[in-house]
């Protein structure tokens, strides 16, 4: 089958277009890009269809010189939710804009200190950081129900002064924080 | 036993209700279903021991070939009995043991039932697969349970790092299950066991199966989350991680070992790790000073043992292993649930504060020791079987290598010495009177009654009944174990009694040893403490996991920089180097070309491309919209031209509401967009957008050259009518051949359509549909809450009158009803012309478009009284109760039936998916113009400035 000049030529130039415009930092820009990236798709789904023919209904035409009914399925539903996704684009320009009175994609603030090496949400993960209730191996969860962390440590600091409980389970009986 | 499984489902799905209903008592009702699964496993036991093995194969995922294969062997009937049975007893014994109105007991019993049924499930699976799905079932309940609500910081940690590790563990046990059951030719444990295959993937395959199982069953060096798992209540620590899960590997070892024992690797894995973790366990039980890490501890040296008989391949090691596991089962969750009454009494479980108790509480105390003995491996409890058989069938040789057999010999002797010690000071821990105490310390708060005491009570009887009838047991562990080749001269059968022998001897000074541990258990202890490292398997883990966030901070902070172009024009590309050079250097170019189909062709495209290059350059935000809105148009007339007229009109249609959805958004926003790149930046972006046109240019242009299959739509046409009984094939293919798809599709915009109403009202997903009322103007001396009926349009009035346009008023009575039966026909004649429930959906959004922009946002709401999520709702439902309908009567999913109605009119069952298609395209745009539309224009009335309350958050 040859291919026409024409419909390359405009899906080129659409997707040209399109990413141009979805490379830009304002919201509006972007979307435009998005709606010139999808009629350039659609364009390129059709085109891959072969040429043109008569409308796929029975009864227009013998099979054979009826256009492909897939390709054009394929678009009537991808036109719509285009439709459904710029308006929710829309829905975040306002926003954006209702609240900050800006509508461009900023830079993520959360990447940028993470990339700046300042390590505020890296990890906290350090077992010996944390409280001694809260190490992560099993001490004793009822032990001493009736009385608070900190009285059952007192009481298990005076009657084992000095004597170390097993590595990580009990609350500490060495006395003083860890 | 499909119907067991299902009952524990029904089961755990109830549990909550139930406990909603009968508070703790529920636990007693739910303790029926594995009771009733344990009657009926036990029922099949004169089958079973006569060699028939129970099968069942249910299909599951045919084209997987994937079935619920299910066989209750020897094995699999000792382990599904154990677990069903000491799972209804846990579950009679929760009934006492949470307080009568605590909270999160509903989710618990849930989660318990379900591990029940899971584990049920894993013993009795016959597809590597199921097990697998089992497996990991298990793993999430496991992860549910330790876990508790997730208030607290340590359970939720225990319960992370038992899911972390044995889920790795599963993942690699997965990988090997693929290898072993290719490398096999069967994915039946029955056939891959009888007839296993060989080659390299079959060392790697079982070596990998052995890291699952080492994890679930807590080996060394992955021990160390079985003791954190205590954080667990008491009834999960005896049910979960003594008799049940912690077995799972155990199981598995002890599945595969008829086929796999004499795999390369095999032993030195099963015995090095198992020794060591039995030693490792027992020495570490010995230092523990909370019962129920003591346990925790000796849990793990156990299964060590247990992993050793399992895992050694010959037969009387084997039937040895199978009665240990029977009675570890017994014995441990009975120390445990003793552990929870005392636990419960007194709020207590450090043995350095307990004293006095066995005069107390002397029940808790004959069970507990009794245990504790059957642990200990006192005759003549069944705990003293198992270990007397294994240390028979090792002193006769029980392994190949004999060497390997003496050393496993003194190690498992000296680990029942370290057993026999920490079992002593575990019932001198809970129960003795130790000096420097007072002899009534602590207080015993909750005497335990009847009922609590009746679970761990059963359990330790059965252990003493079954030692005596240990011979009994015989014909059972035969079954299974007479699948493994006899390696001493003869096989033993279990007994009390086998005479002086030198098994006993070993007994006698295992048992000597572990009370000379015991008598200077205060110098043993101060060694320990002495000798203990900071360094252990556990801190390693936390380690490693640190290691793990800082390599993801590091990978993260050196791929992530923070802008969106950036990540774009990286994608872009990739896709320019990869994809563009197949199409440079491999793709079939054609030979010839045509310039057009028609010269109108070239005329629009020309006309689109003018459009497409104003839109780069326009700054002005409205005339942008506007040749973007050109380029639409246009590509609506490429569509008629190429013969899609049902393309076309979805395109004007949809073009045009974009249009207006625009302008109801643009009017809120400045004028121009600000430039806010740089000329280099600019440049860069021309230079790359530039390439990636030439590259989808010749992507179309070869697309059709590279064809090498006939195109499946050549079939539709002729499917279109026969099975779909429609004449517009693009319509069938929405609604019928390819409904699936549409589905999806729909569903999506139900999302988008629910995501702009989110956005746009701040801090609720809805508004009330405003109706002009009689607090508005317009609404004159009516008091009706609404506009009156006999004027049409009367919303209307609501406008400031330099707002209203009169002819766009008459236009809008003239013409609203006819484009709502216009956009009916659509729907209904879509089927066999032009048009469908997409296009008729858009052609009735645009009439309510219209009554907005004609009447304002009051008329809206007259003209579809409606909230959108309901249109939205209705429409999915519809669609998708076409399917289930369908699905319902015995047709495929989405299928369509052909009903005739009346002479030559017949109804088309997807016609009711068009329907479901077109409420949807309707209450999107209603939600669209309520949002963007309505809402926009009720801030402006209003003024509505965003007062945010002290510590609210919006999202932005």
């Amino acid at each position: 089958m040859t291919p026409t000049v024409v419909l390359p030529v405009v899906i080129g130039g659409l997707y040209a277009a399109g990413i141009y415009l979805l490379l830009d930092r304002s919201l509006t820009r972007v979307l435009l890009g998005f709606l010139l990236l999808g009629n350039a798709t659609n364009l390129l789904l059709l085109s891959t269809g072969g040429v043109a023919g008569l409308a796929p209904i029975l009864g227009l035409g013998e099979p054979g010189e009826l256009s492909d009914p897939l390709p054009q399925a394929l678009i009537l539903t991808a036109i719509v939710i285009t439709f459904g996704v710029s308006a929710f684009l829309l829905a975040v320009i306002y926003r954006s804009w209702r609240l900050v009175r800006q509508e461009v994609v900023g830079v993520d603030e959360e990447d940028r200190r993470v990339a700046a090496g300042r390590r505020t949400d890296a990890d906290d993960l350090d077992p010996d950081d944390l409280a001694p209730e809260d190490r992560p191996a099993g001490h004793g969860d009822h032990l001493g129900r009736d009385l608070s962390d900190a009285q059952v440590e007192r009481l298990l600091d005076q009657r084992f002064a000095g004597i170390a409980s097993d590595d990580v389970e009990l609350p500490s009986t060495q006395g003083g924080p860890r | 036993m499909t119907f067991l499984l299902v009952l524990h489902l029904l089961a755990a799905l109830g549990a909550p209700l139930l406990v909603r209903w009968w508070g703790r008592q529920a636990f007693l009702g739910l303790a029926l279903v594995p009771a009733a699964a344990c009657g009926w496993v036990l029922a099949q036991l004169g089958a079973v021991t006569g060699g028939d093995d129970v099968r069942e194969t249910t299909s599951w995922v045919p084209v997987l070939g994937l079935d619920v294969a299910l066989r209750l062997d020897a094995l699999a009937l000792t382990l599904a009995a154990l677990v069903t049975g000491v799972g209804a007893l846990v579950l009679v014994y929760c009934a006492r043991y949470f307080a009568p109105d605590e909270e999160g007991t509903g989710r618990f019993a849930a989660c318990l039932t379900a591990f029940a049924g899971s584990m049920l499930l894993l013993v009795l699976a016959d597809d590597v697969f199921l097990l697998y799905v089992a497996w990991e079932l298990t793993t999430v309940f496991s992860f549910l349970l330790i876990g508790g609500a997730g208030n607290r910081l340590a359970g939720r940690r225990a319960a992370g790092q038992a899911l972390v590790l044995t889920t790795a563990g599963g993942l690699a046990m997965l990988v090997g299950l693929v290898l072993i059951s290719d490398a096999s030719g069967t994915h039946l444990l029955s056939e891959l066991v009888a007839d296993p295959g060989d080659g390299t993937a079959m060392v790697v395959g079982t070596l990998l199966v052995l890291v699952g199982a080492i994890t679930k069953s807590a080996m060394v060096p992955f021990h160390f989350w079985l003791p954190a798992a205590m954080e667990a209540p008491t009834p999960v620590s005896a049910y979960l991680h003594a008799a049940a899960m912690v077995k799972a590997g155990i199981y598995l070892v002890a599945r595969l070992a008829p086929g796999l024992s004499d795999v390369p690797g095999w032993r030195p894995v099963v015995l090095g790790l198992g020794l060591t973790t039995m030693l490792v366990g027992g020495y570490r039980a010995l230092r523990q000073c909370d019962l129920k890490l003591l346990l925790a501890f000796g849990t793990v040296s156990q299964l060590g043992f247990l992993m050793v008989l399992v895992g050694s391949g010959s037969r009387e090691l084997a039937s040895a292993g199978l009665v240990m596991t029977v009675a570890h089962a017994l014995f441990k969750s009975t120390l445990f649930l003793t552990v929870g009454v005392i636990d419960h009494a007194t709020g207590v479980r450090d043995l350095r504060q307990l004293s006095g108790l066995g005069r107390r509480l002397p029940a808790v105390a004959v069970i507990g020791t009794l245990a504790a003995a059957s642990m200990a491996g006192l005759p003549p409890l069944l705990g003293f079987i198992g270990k007397e058989a294994a240390l028979t069938a090792l002193w006769n040789g029980g392994l190949p290598d004999r060497t390997a057999a003496l050393l496993v010999l003194a190690g498992l002797v000296a680990g029942s010495a370290l057993t026999v010690a920490y079992s002593a000071r575990f019932v001198w821990g809970a129960f003795a009177r130790k000096p420097g105490l007072p002899a009534a310390s602590p207080e015993v708060a909750h005497a335990p009654d009847s009922l609590f005491l009746a679970a761990p009570a059963v359990l330790a009887v059965l252990g003493l009944v079954a030692g005596p009838a240990g011979p009994l047991l015989d014909h059972l562990v035969a079954g299974y174990a007479d699948t493994l080749p006899l390696i001493a001269p003869e096989a033993e059968h279990l007994a009390l009694w086998h005479g002086v022998q030198p098994a006993l001897g070993l007994s006698a000074l295992s048992l000597l040893g572990g009370a000379a541990l015991f008598a200077v258990r205060g110098r043993v202890f101060a060694l320990q403490q002495r000798l203990s490292s900071r360094v252990s398997a556990d801190e390693s883990y936390w380690n490693v996991l640190q290691g793990l966030d800082r390599l993801a901070v590091l990978t993260t902070g050196t791929t992530q920089r923070g802008s969106l172009p950036a990540y774009l024009g990286t994608i872009l590309v990739v896709v320019l180097a990869l994809p563009g050079s197949v199409l440079v250097f491999r793709a079939p170019w054609p030979g010839e070309w045509r310039a057009w189909d028609s010269p109108v062709q070239a005329l629009v495209g020309v006309v689109v491309l003018i459009a497409a290059g104003l839109a780069i350059r326009i700054r002005q935000r409205l005339s942008a919209v506007l040749v973007v809105g050109v380029t639409g148009y246009g590509l609506g007339v490429l569509f008629a031209l190429q013969g899609a007229p049902d393309l076309a009109l979805t395109q004007f249609l949809v073009e045009t509401l974009t249009l207006v959805t625009f302008v109801l958004v643009l009017r809120k926003l400045p004028k121009d967009i600000t430039e806010r790149h740089r000329p280099r930046e600019r440049v860069v972006r021309g230079l790359l957008a530039g390439s990636m046109g030439l590259l989808m240019a010749g992507v179309g242009a070869v697309a059709l050259a590279s064809r090498t299959a006939t195109p499946v739509s050549v079939d539709y046409p002729a499917e279109a009518y026969e099975f779909g009984g429609g004449k517009n094939i693009v319509n069938v293919t929405l609604v019928d051949i390819r409904a699936w798809d549409t589905l999806g599709e729909i569903s999506l915009l139900v999302v988008a359509a629910t995501g702009v109403a989110s956005l746009v009202f701040l801090r609720r997903r809805t508004g009330a549909v405003q109706r002009a009322g009689a607090d508005h103007p317009g609404a004159g001396a009516e008091p009706a809450a609404r506009a009156p009926r006999r004027r049409w349009l009367t919303a209307s009035a609501t406008l400031a009158p330099h707002r209203r346009s009169v002819v766009l008023e008459v236009v809008t009575r003239v013409l609203f009803h006819t484009i709502v039966v216009f956009s009916l026909y659509l729907l209904f004649s879509g089927h066999n012309g032009p048009g469908g429930g997409f296009a008729g959906g858009l052609v009735a959004g645009l009439a309510l478009v219209l009554r907005y922009l004609a009447g304002g946002r009051y008329e809206l709401a007259e003209a579809a009284p409606v909230d959108p999520g309901v249109l939205l709702g209705v429409g999915l439902l519809f669609a998708g109760g076409t399917g289930a309908v369908g699905l319902a009567v015995g047709a495929e999913v989405l299928q369509t039936a052909i009903l005739p109605v009346l002479g030559d009119v017949k109804l088309v069952t997807s016609l009711f998916f068009d329907v479901g298609v077109y409420l949807i395209v309707v209450g999107l745009v209603l939600d669209v113009l309520r949002s963007l539309g309505a809402e926009l224009d009720r801030a402006d009335d209003e003024g509505d400035p965003i007062d945010l309350n002290p510590g609210e958050v919006v999202l932005r």
